[in-house]
């Protein structure tokens, strides 16, 4: 294998890290005002992902600047052609980060409110703009020979795109209910359980939706194995909810999820970025990489520094492995202003 | 709209969000390793005073923390949104550089400091330390990469020109480029200074505080004082690096970039020896220096540029004609630069901008380097000095650094322009490769995208920085008290109530 080759693959793996770790982040946000019925309920699903949602987080930077290291005509055009998304999806992030470390900050409910609304309206809107431009760069973009936009700054919504918006959004909902009923004990779980069970099968809908649509107009035929590999654990995952195995729900739901990342960049192959407008202006796996010098020296980096993420991070998830509930949630402690 | 709307306005954006950024990482880089100092003093001592420095500084340094995380992410991600044809041309080498910046710092960065927030109970205390080291020292990481990436838009080294664009052949080149190496050690000097400033300012406005309201013994006193110490020494011995690094990096941009140190002193002509300008009146942005008077201190600026007091420095008129030679007279007749295309390139900088940037840079750093001995001397063996200004003067002075950082990087981004990738003099290296910032904008984004950017961002950004201040003044106030547990059993505890005995289940600490 070609190391263009090789990193198409490892940007497919960062994409898949991070819409599996902040899919459930958002998803939880998402969640907030539904499943968090009180103050004590809120905190609950906040902490569950409280000391992971920034490294989770990093996945996407690093998707980023692994585009712009080994294909920096995808990150260029995807980005410039996406711009409005791109922007709401970062003022999205900057509001949601925020509003983690400060809510708790000022002991004070109009103070928490209005974070929470950030922490929703942020958790909704952000999953809907990834899930947009990563479908973007599947059916391509209409993009000139220099690879710049011809029309305007919303020719990014299609049919299909949107539907890969709705995709992402109804996923990460779904996961953020799974990791809800894995991560929190008494009614917070129950109930999120019941969430996924109920709305389970409507939130994936899209996503089959999308995978069907990209199979037809731009799959091949091996891209039929990880499609019915996805479709076939997610609703095993569903099946394993409904027996009370969280843990495995939460698993079979990430190896749904892989498959609809492999079936998607499989479908892209050979392309990282496709041309609407005419075929030869497509940008490929092989013309966009950078040379086979720099992508050694990134492969390097990679091999060593990857594998200790997954070392580390996994660790961090065991050392907050225990569920929580509303009884591990201490006072709220924060200065007075007096 | 024509592109060169879309120019000014895309780098009015890239300067609001990378000075506005660049307020946040100092404070960050500098705190964490201090409150890693303190965590570091209470673990080999076990004195509860350690502790609670480290709560109180590690609290004010998550307030800033979390700005700093959300700010950098638009720094990633605008350079393919608005410049785009700079991603394309640098792709091979700059974007390397960002990748490592994630793989090798932010992930440990982010990873450790959640653990760090929430783990106060749940590692051992030697883990947990270790977590702290290994997030702030993560941030130096990050510092050097980004700043390895900014060096070579300064310095092109490691590449060679195919099809017109630099690619990479050295990554070592890049990585020990003489202007990282010099401008790593100046830069992370100034987080330093930046932080030992916070520490003095907010440690003496508490001191002041409990004096005005004539507290008897206040039992933090002494933390206080400390800190303050501790705040002042680290800017004293910052400062000194500072004019060092400083010293180092000047002659190093002397013969790198003649055209920006030039434009640093607003030095119009050729001057043998020459004397460095320390305050000037008149119009200093006239290139023919016709109006300008200036103070000057003689020999001075031949010492700083080539270590020799006699030495010629160049001045902008004499450069001019070197560069257009060098570097064409004309834009390429290119229509994607809009009204620049086919026009004459200007090649000097914003001289008020360099000159002044340069000055205020020096003279704010000159500033806190000044106070912080000041308060060495003025707190000598417990004293403290009297006066209802102390307070407002310690608080104010926190601005010192903060400002020198912002004019020093307003003055070395503004000082390389035309360019956004500077042309490499050096005859032995590599020449041949630069790219003017008018080529380096988006060419498929409209102005009206990116003024909605700019307005979006910058509003956002206000509004932060309110609440940013707003928590921090709260969590002064607050002092102490509001860190720590009421009865801290072992000193680990960090959020516990005042309801007496929990059940050993409750999270030390939770959002």
């Amino acid at each position: 294998m070609d190391l263009s080759l090789f990193w198409f693959c490892v940007i497919a793996f960062l994409w898949l890290g991070y819409l599996f770790l902040e899919g459930f982040d958002f998803g939880v946000g998402m969640l907030l005002p539904i499943l968090g019925r009180d103050e004590k309920q809120r905190r609950v699903l906040i902490n569950t992902i409280g000391p992971v949602w920034d490294g989770n987080e990093v996945w996407l930077i690093v998707a980023g600047g692994s585009m712009f290291a080994a294909f920096p005509g995808w990150y260029a055009s995807l980005l410039s052609t996406a711009y409005l998304p791109f922007l709401l999806l970062l003022l999205m992030l900057i509001g949601r980060g925020v509003a983690f470390e400060y809510r708790g900050k000022v002991d004070d409910p109009r103070w928490r409110q209005v974070w929470d609304a950030v922490i929703v309206v942020a958790s909704w809107v952000s999953p809907m703009m990834v899930g947009l431009v990563l479908s973007a760069t599947v059916f391509g973009l209409p993009l000139n020979a220099n690879g710049d936009r011809v029309g305007g700054p919303l020719v990014i919504l299609t049919g299909p795109t949107v539907i890969g918006a709705l995709a992402v959004w109804g996923f990460s909902f779904l996961h953020g209910a799974a990791f809800l009923a894995l991560k929190t004990t008494g009614d917070v779980r129950e109930r999120a359980r019941r969430f996924a069970l109920r709305f389970g099968l409507p939130l994936l809908l899209p996503v089959v939706l999308l995978l069907l649509v990209a199979q037809l107009t731009e799959g091949s035929p091996w891209t039929w194995i990880p499609l019915v590999i996805a479709v076939v654990t997610a609703l095993a995952g569903l099946a394993r909810q409904a027996m009370w195995r969280d843990g495995q729900a939460f698993v079979l739901q990430g190896i749904a999820l892989a498959g609809v990342v492999v079936a998607l960049f499989g479908a892209l192959w050979p392309n990282v970025l496709p041309s609407t407008l005419n075929p030869a202006w497509s940008l490929s796996i092989s013309e966009a990489a950078v040379s086979d010098y720099t992508l050694t020296v990134v492969t390097w980096v990679a091999a060593f520094g990857l594998p200790g993420v997954l070392a580390y991070q996994g660790w961090t998830y065991w050392v907050f492995r225990k569920r929580i509930g509303t009884a591990h949630i201490p006072p709220v402690h924060a200065p007075t202003g007096a | 709209m024509n592109p060169v709307d879309v120019l000014d306005i895309a780098r009015w954006q890239f300067g609001i969000t990378t000075v506005y950024h660049f307020l946040m990482v100092p404070l960050t880089i500098g705190l964490a390793i201090l409150v890693a100092g303190m965590q570091t003093a209470w673990y080999r001592t076990g004195n509860p005073r350690y502790l609670k420095m480290t709560k109180f500084w590690g609290k004010l340094m998550l307030v800033n923390f979390a700005m700093g995380v959300v700010t950098g992410i638009v720094q990633e991600f605008q350079f393919g949104m608005a410049w785009s044809e700079y991603s394309r041309f640098v792709g091979d080498v700059f974007g390397s550089m960002l990748a490592m910046e994630g793989i090798v710092a932010f992930f440990v960065e982010s990873t450790f400091l959640g653990l760090w927030i929430f783990g106060w109970d749940r590692l051992s205390k030697g883990v947990h330390l270790a977590c702290v080291w290994a997030f702030s020292l993560a941030t130096v990481f990050s510092a050097y990469f980004i700043l390895a990436a900014n060096s070579w838009m300064q310095h092109p080294v490691g590449i060679e020109m195919v099809d017109g664009k630099p690619q990479l052949t050295s990554v070592w080149a890049l990585l020990t480029n003489s202007t990282v190496l010099a401008a790593l050690p100046h830069t992370l000097f100034g987080c330093f200074a930046v932080a030992g400033a916070f520490l003095v300012g907010i440690a003496a406005w508490k001191i002041a505080r409990h004096h005005r309201e004539s507290a008897v013994d206040n039992e933090d006193r002494g933390l206080w004082h400390a800190s303050m110490r501790l705040g002042a020494w680290v800017g004293v011995v910052a400062f000194a690096g500072l004019a060092v690094s400083g010293d180092v990096q000047a002659k190093l941009m002397f013969s790198q970039q003649p055209m920006k140190m030039a434009s640093a002193e607003a030095l119009c002509h050729t001057e043998q020896p020459a004397g460095f300008s320390v305050f000037a009146y008149g119009d200093v942005g006239r290139p023919d220096c016709e109006s300008v008077k200036s103070v000057t201190v003689p020999y001075l600026l031949s010492y700083l540029a080539n270590g020799d007091v006699t030495s010629e420095v160049k001045g902008v008129q004499e450069l001019l004609p070197e560069y257009r030679e060098k570097y064409g007279t004309h834009y390429p007749d290119d229509p994607r630069l809009g009204e620049l295309a086919g026009e004459p390139i200007d090649y000097t900088p914003n001289l008020p901008v360099t000159y002044w940037g340069f000055r205020f840079m020096i003279g704010f750093g000159s500033v806190a380097a000044a106070a912080a001995a000041g308060v060495l001397w003025f707190t000598r063996r417990g004293r403290f000095p009297k006066g209802r200004w102390v307070g407002p003067v310690a608080l104010a002075s926190i601005a010192t650094p903060f400002l020198a950082n912002v004019f020093g990087w307003i003055f070395t981004e503004m000082g390389r322009q035309p360019f956004v990738v500077v042309p490499n003099p050096n005859p032995s290296g590599v020449d041949g490769v630069w790219m003017f910032t008018a080529q380096a904008v988006s060419s498929g984004v409209s102005a009206g995208e990116m003024l909605t950017s700019v307005i979006a961002l910058t509003a956002v950004y206000g509004v932060l920085a309110v609440v940013e201040v707003f928590l921090m003044v709260r969590f002064v106030r607050g002092g102490v008290e509001a860190v720590m547990p009421a009865h801290p059993p072992e000193g680990d505890d960090e959020d516990e109530g005042s309801e007496g005995k929990q059940s050993d289940d409750v999270l030390s600490f939770a959002y």
